[in-house]
């Protein structure tokens, strides 16, 4: 599938959005220098700028951004002042940035220097000695000097391995490597066994296959002729671009493959193709080419034309490529028909026959439009996780520590919008995991460790929620060192008492750092509540679980969609009102008895376990008298579970959440409101903190 | 349900100010009480007959609720809390004047209880007058100008200010 956009592409976008932010936020800056949210506003966009950047493969722009993110670094802390000259400075930077960013073969080293340059006047500012090691273009490891411009189109290369017999023997893992590869792009695997000698011959550290590879990649030849960097001693190796029609003509043909790989002369095949019908198994007969060449070929046949029915796809036909912004308004009205269409049943209900069986096709039909229109927006999470090899690649690199990165679950499907808002903070968890978490290898290797860190990637899904789990080995979180750091910026009173989880939740306020030093990667505590931030943002949960010594799993609970939920519809007096389902664990009637002793006490046997619950009939103020029967709607609140008493249950609803206006700005207790199928409006309640708001009101009633 | 058709002239006409040039405002008049007050006509998305109005519990009593308006859920507000009129019970002739404000930097489409609705209709520039400082019993960011016909003073809101969200929290 072509549906992943060019990688290049997407940051250049995110980029664009990033500079125009900070472009904005510079500006108010500048006429309010004191405000440190804007400080700290430009920092982020700084930070993740050079995060993306370097992960991007855009290693001037990182370098030349971490320059200025270590200015605002200091501004944050208070050493250096907003000034109006800083400012406007910061402004050329971000041109610069531009400019590196659209065109980084031609922007301007000197101009970038000379910025640089003029922030070390600006403060005690270090002028960067070692701004080699961060992204110079000259020294960078692209062998053509400067980064190697992204190509716009995927390339096919063929690649012949068959490496060193004594490969094994060294160490070397050719599994890894073809992983590696299959990693890049789409990817053709044919092994050739023709040099396995006979059974008495063979040596048992012997490599005595080989490899044919078709890859379909949008990455630069240098990164393939990586890979291949350590087991090309002794190795035949042959790496050639293979042009695919521009124009969609036919894939080539068998014996035209095998002719220009030099397998087979071309007069054999004019030869061979005397004989009918089928070449391969002609040419196998007569001895003139192995089994496996002709296996091989074949699967070279069968990705070229899939190379080329992808090439065609996306410029029309199977696939196309649409704006975001053309699903969310077919999202908004296949959500308008569903609410049409259950006001359509309710008057059916009492027409005619035929109306009713009409009214039930298009409930059939509009549901079918609403699942599809639905599927429209699902990517697999694999689309997202694969992005990561890159980032884990460069930082082993970087940090010179190894790290074994492994995925599951890369097939689990999330809303669009949820994926494309989850790479920043997955990318800061990463880089948090290997450069904080992973230790390098010599104190692994001491503590009794695999020399080889492991990293693990997993989405799988629970409920109407996707669990994105991001696993280290490493040394975990240091309580001790959390505390002294919360103690020290005044977020805990000095032995105060803590749970472990309130403990480890410090890491997510802003500014938050334990690191010793400042890297390029990390310590200067971002990351972690810019992350807190955008889970928050997709109404989802972040939770930490550390092991001194065993790694730190960071687990991030995600909803599968933002557009729509499945609900269930309460009534309290004519009121109505939507709970989420996915946090409804059971309804149970309110017995009597209960209701009635229950001045003080808010609890309920529910099969032997005490459930504490609320009363929404007060709690909202709905006028008029509770019925005799009233329902307990009972929600999981954390660990624990809570019920919800309402006059009565309605039933599921299909719910096509729409968010409130700014009007309600903190208005607790509702996450939005849906259309019912008689067309008026119902709210959708926000069960934690609904459960908060009634909880911190009883306090305040018990107190008064 | 009553649709007006609005056009999009008028809008920030009133820069011209009030030396008798210049051209007039066109404008939705309403009334709230006893008073006359007016609204861009620009701003005027549509004007609806009175409908069940689902209420936002806990919310501020500027806030009646949420309506339906095609499809979209739109926030219904009274603007007697506003401008400190006892509240009133609907009557015939109460209507939803639905408008596209500014809020936060986001258009949002907000509607406010009206009592009765009058007529579009445009105020030449030279029959308004700015905002006096004194002797007015609302707040004067609220309100644009002051125009006169006949014996009557139509007031000419400026809904962006009314409907300012910082203002919910303090009434």
């Amino acid at each position: 599938m072509a549906t992943a956009a060019n990688p290049a592409d997407i940051f250049r976008q995110e980029a664009a959005d990033l500079l125009a932010l900070l472009e904005t936020t510079l500006l108010d800056l500048g006429t309010a220098p004191d405000d440190k949210g804007l400080v700290d506003q430009a920092f982020r966009c700084l930070h993740t700028l050079k995060g993306s950047g370097a992960m991007f493969g855009w290693e001037a722009l990182a370098g030349f951004t971490h320059h200025v993110e270590s200015v605002f670094q200091q501004v944050r802390d208070g050493v250096l002042a907003v000034t109006g000259d800083l400012v406007s400075l910061t402004l050329a930077s971000l041109d610069h940035i531009r400019a590196l960013l659209e065109q980084p073969e031609q922007a301007d080293r000197v101009r970038g220097d000379a910025l640089l340059a003029a922030f070390a006047d600006l403060a005690a500012f270090d002028s960067p000695p070692e701004r080699a090691t961060v992204g110079d273009p000259d020294s960078a490891r692209t062998p053509a000097g400067a980064p190697a411009p992204v190509p716009e189109m995927a390339r096919v290369y063929r690649i012949r391995w068959e490496p060193a017999p004594d490969l094994l023997r060294f160490g070397g893992n050719p599994l890894l490597l073809l992983d590696e590869l299959r990693g890049l792009g789409s990817c053709t695997v044919t092994p050739l066994a023709d040099r396995v000698p006979s059974l008495e011959d063979i040596s048992v550290t012997g490599c005595y296959l080989g490899w044919d590879l078709m890859l379909t990649t949008a990455r630069p030849r240098s990164v393939i002729d990586e890979a291949f960097m350590f087991v090309a001693a002794g190795s035949r190796l042959a790496i050639e671009a293979v042009a695919v029609g521009e124009q969609s003509g036919p894939a080539p043909r068998l014996g035209e493959i095998l002719v220009e790989r030099g397998d087979v002369a071309p007069g054999d095949i004019e030869e061979e193709l005397g004989h009918q019908p089928r070449l391969g198994a002609l040419l196998v007969q007569s001895g003139k080419v192995s089994g496996d060449r002709i296996a091989s070929a074949l699967s070279e046949q069968r990705h070229l034309r899939d190379a080329v029915r992808v090439r065609e796809a996306t410029v029309s036909g199977n696939t196309i490529r649409v704006p975001a912004e053309r699903l969310d308004n077919l999202m908004d009205q296949v959500g308008e028909l569903v609410i049409a269409q259950a006001r359509l049943m309710q008057v059916a209900a009492q027409g005619s026959p035929l109306l009713k069986a009409i009214a039930e096709d298009i409930q059939r039909l509009a549901g079918e439009l609403r699942d599809t229109a639905m599927s429209v927006r699902m990517l697999p999470v694999g689309t997202l996780l694969t992005r990561f090899r890159r980032v884990v690649h460069d930082l082993s690199q970087d940090l010179g520590k190894s790290v074994d990165l492994t995925m599951s679950g890369e097939e689990t499907e999330l809303d669009k919008t949820v994926i494309d808002s989850l790479s920043d903070p997955l990318v800061h968890l990463i880089r948090n995991a290997m450069d904080h978490g992973i230790e390098p290898s010599e104190t692994r290797v001491a503590l009794g460790k695999p020399a080889v860190g492991r990293l693990h990637l997993s989405a799988v899904h629970s409920g109407a929620q996707v669990l994105i789990t991001i696993t280290d080995d490493g040394r975990g979180i240091d309580r001790a060192v959390i505390r002294a750091k919360a103690e020290e910026r005044g977020l805990l009173h000095p032995g105060q008492e803590v749970s472990d989880a309130d403990l480890l939740a410090c890491i997510f306020q802003p500014g938050f750092s334990t690191a010793a030093a400042v890297t390029k990667l990390s310590g200067r505590g971002v990351g972690m509540d810019v992350v807190k931030r955008a889970i928050d943002g997709l109404h989802g949960a972040i939770d930490v679980m550390s092991e001194p010594h065993q790694g730190t799993t960071m687990t991030l609970k995600l909803p599968l969609t933002l557009a729509i939920i499945d609900g269930l519809l309460v009534g309290i007096g004519h009121e109505r009102y939507i709970v989420p389902l996915s946090v409804i664990e059971e309804c149970v009637e309110l017995p009597r008895l209960v209701d009635q002793r229950s001045d003080g006490r808010n609890f309920l046997n529910v099969r032997g376990e005490i459930v504490g619950y609320v009363r929404l009939r007060p709690l909202f103020g709905v006028a008029g008298t509770a019925p005799i029967i009233q329902k307990v709607v009972i929600v999981a609140f954390g660990q624990s579970r809570v019920g919800l008493v309402v006059d009565q249950v309605l039933g599921q609803h299909q719910t096509v959440i729409k968010s409130l206006s700014r009007l309600h700005g903190d208005q607790e207790g509702f996450s939005g409101a849906t259309i019912l199928g008689d067309g008026s409006v119902a709210l959708i309640l926000d069960v934690p903190h609904l459960i908060k708001f009634a909880r911190e009101r009883e306090t305040a009633l018990r107190a008064a | 349900m009553t649709v007006l058709s609005v056009t999009k002239t008028g809008a920030a006409a009133l820069q011209a100010g009030g030396d008798g040039g210049g051209p007039g405002l066109q404008v939705l008049t309403l009334g709230l009480a006893d008073e006359i007050f007016a609204i861009e006509t620009a701003r005027v998305r549509e004007v609806l007959d009175l409908m069940p109005i689902t209420r936002v519990p806990n919310s501020h009593p500027f806030i009646k609720g949420l309506i339906n308006v095609r499809g979209k859920v739109v926030t219904v507000t009274d603007l007697r809390v506003k401008f400190g009129m006892a509240p009133a019970e609907p009557t015939r002739d109460t209507r939803i004047v639905v408008t596209e404000v500014q809020i936060g930097g986001e258009p949002t489409l907000v509607g406010a209880l009206a009592d009765r609705v009058h007529e579009a209709t445009e105020l030449p520039a030279a029959v308004m007058e700015e905002v006096p400082k004194i002797g007015m019993r609302w707040r004067a960011e609220f309100i644009r100008a002051i125009g006169k016909r006949g014996d009557d003073f139509i007031i000419i809101a400026d809904i962006d200010q009314v409907f300012a969200a910082a203002d919910l929290i303090a009434p």
